[in-house]
């Protein structure tokens, strides 16, 4: 019987080893899976490789898995929001790497990695200083760059609904990165408000369906990021 | 703080909303650019797209109808219009890549006379550099408009002849609207479609290192 179900934050993470490249999903708050964040700081794996959007604000979250010097790497597009302070610090130190990709290429390159392909042309950062060194070639007079695919030994994803298939549904603008992570990754560990049975989701609402997903575990009353930070809590003691 | 001189923001939106064609759909930048919607005029029907997977994005959320996981690019909580749709990352960035958006309203720090943008850098190592999807949507969105002050907190020209900071996109923007005038990015160079009430064009180019050009 498939049954990715799993009862633990523990057991959700168990797999993760140090060294590790890890995409992330979330727009900010908005989709950040911030149980299974602070499962992988009690974990405590390093040198990891995170690719996310942002780097997360306050002392929670990604930015608390940063402040605890699990990370040796971001790939992302916007390494600076309100209240994001953990990031800059070490960044202005050189103590942490920063590979910066334009968004859509950032979303476009997990896409490939996902879908088999190893790299592909885009306009996006022709002229500018993101795409010095890279490979250049024309189409019909119009010059592109290379981007080459991402892919990730795990992905963390939050959504909202799912089933022991894996089948998932999310909630708004907190879809963003998580369906293209969670095709991306060797293993993709979900976290859901809420498990239903098999059949519960119609087949016409499934947005990820379950053969991308390895684990999904249930948190009910996930933590809002926002409210953490306004709260000035820090996960780390 | 320097007196307004010239359109206010507001203003400076209602300009640009008056240049926004029915049936649009439209990127809107954080900042500046997030007043645009609330002036189009009632007969027209635009729809705006939001880069973080929202297409028909309505007004900033009330207080108490905040929804953390329903925001806009600058990470504020917005509202769905009905006729709306959510999609993915990758999708969105098809929409925006793939040339189906009309226009987009940017910010920027620097805007040149051939229509390069720079608004993402300053070229400082002192600042984290971040560009999010900028970089995107004047690679692949049909018109780019630029709305921004014409000059620095410090007076220094904003418009000109080469930008000073790193580039966003080389000969991508198609008009500029300021506090001091609404200015076209023609091949020949820029062009002053109107001035701002009370401002002359000798003042104009006296706050502009760009060549400037009278139709």
């Amino acid at each position: 019987m498939i049954n990715k179900i799993v009862k633990s934050l523990k057991d959700a993470v168990a797999n993760i080893h140090d060294d590790s490249t890890i995409m992330i999903g979330g727009f900010g708050e908005a989709g950040s899976p911030v149980e299974l964040i602070h499962a992988l700081i009690d974990k405590g794996s390093k040198n990891l490789t995170i690719i996310s959007n942002n780097t997360g604000s306050g002392h929670v979250g990604l930015a608390a898995l940063i402040e605890n010097r699990q990370v040796k790497k971001m790939i992302c597009s916007f390494p600076r929001t309100a209240n994001s302070t953990v990031f800059p610090q070490l960044y202005n130190k050189n103590e942490i790497e920063l590979e910066l990709v334009p968004q859509g290429t950032l979303a476009e390159r997990i896409r490939a990695g996902g879908a088999g392909i190893p790299a592909f042309y885009t306009r996006t950062s022709i002229n500018t200083l993101l795409s010095k060194g890279k490979e250049h070639k024309f189409f019909d007079d119009n010059e592109y760059v290379l981007e080459y695919a991402l892919k990730a030994d795990f992905s963390l994803v939050k959504c909202n609904i799912s089933d022991r298939y894996g089948n998932l549904t999310y909630h708004a603008t907190a879809r963003n990165f998580g369906p293209i992570m969670c095709t991306a990754a060797k293993e993709t560990i979900v976290q859901s408000k809420k498990i239903v049975e098999i059949g519960d989701i119609n087949a016409e609402n499934v947005i990820t369906p379950g053969i991308y997903v390895d684990k999904v575990i249930e948190i009910e009353n996930p933590a809002h990021e926002s409210e953490l930070v306004e709260s000035q809590i820090r996960y780390l003691c | 703080m320097l007196e307004q001189v010239g359109w206010d923001r507001i203003e400076m939106a209602k300009k640009v909303a008056l240049d926004i064609p029915d049936k649009s759909y439209v990127n809107l930048g954080i900042g500046i650019p997030e007043l645009v919607a609330d002036f189009v005029p009632k007969d027209r029907e635009v729809i705006y797209q939001t880069e973080n997977g929202l297409l028909g994005m309505g007004r900033v959320a009330d207080k108490k109808n905040e929804d953390r996981e329903l925001v806009n690019a600058g990470k504020k909580c917005v509202t769905t219009i009905s006729g709306a749709s959510f999609f993915h990352h990758a999708d969105s960035f098809a929409m925006i890549r793939g040339g189906h958006i009309d226009i987009c309203v940017l910010g920027a720090m620097q805007v040149s006379s051939n229509g390069d943008l720079a608004n993402w850098s300053t070229g400082s190592n002192s600042i984290v550099p971040a560009v999010g999807g900028a970089m995107d949507l004047v690679a692949g969105v049909k018109k780019i408009f630029v709305i921004t002050q014409h000059n620095t907190k410090k007076g220094i020209p904003k418009i000109l002849d080469k930008c000073t900071f790193p580039l966003t996109g080389m000969n991508v923007v198609d008009r500029i609207y300021t506090n001091l005038a609404i200015l076209d990015v023609n091949k020949e160079g820029l062009f002053v479609k109107e001035l701002a009430d009370n401002i002359s064009f000798e003042y104009l180019k006296s706050k502009t290192e760009a060549n400037l050009f009278q139709y």
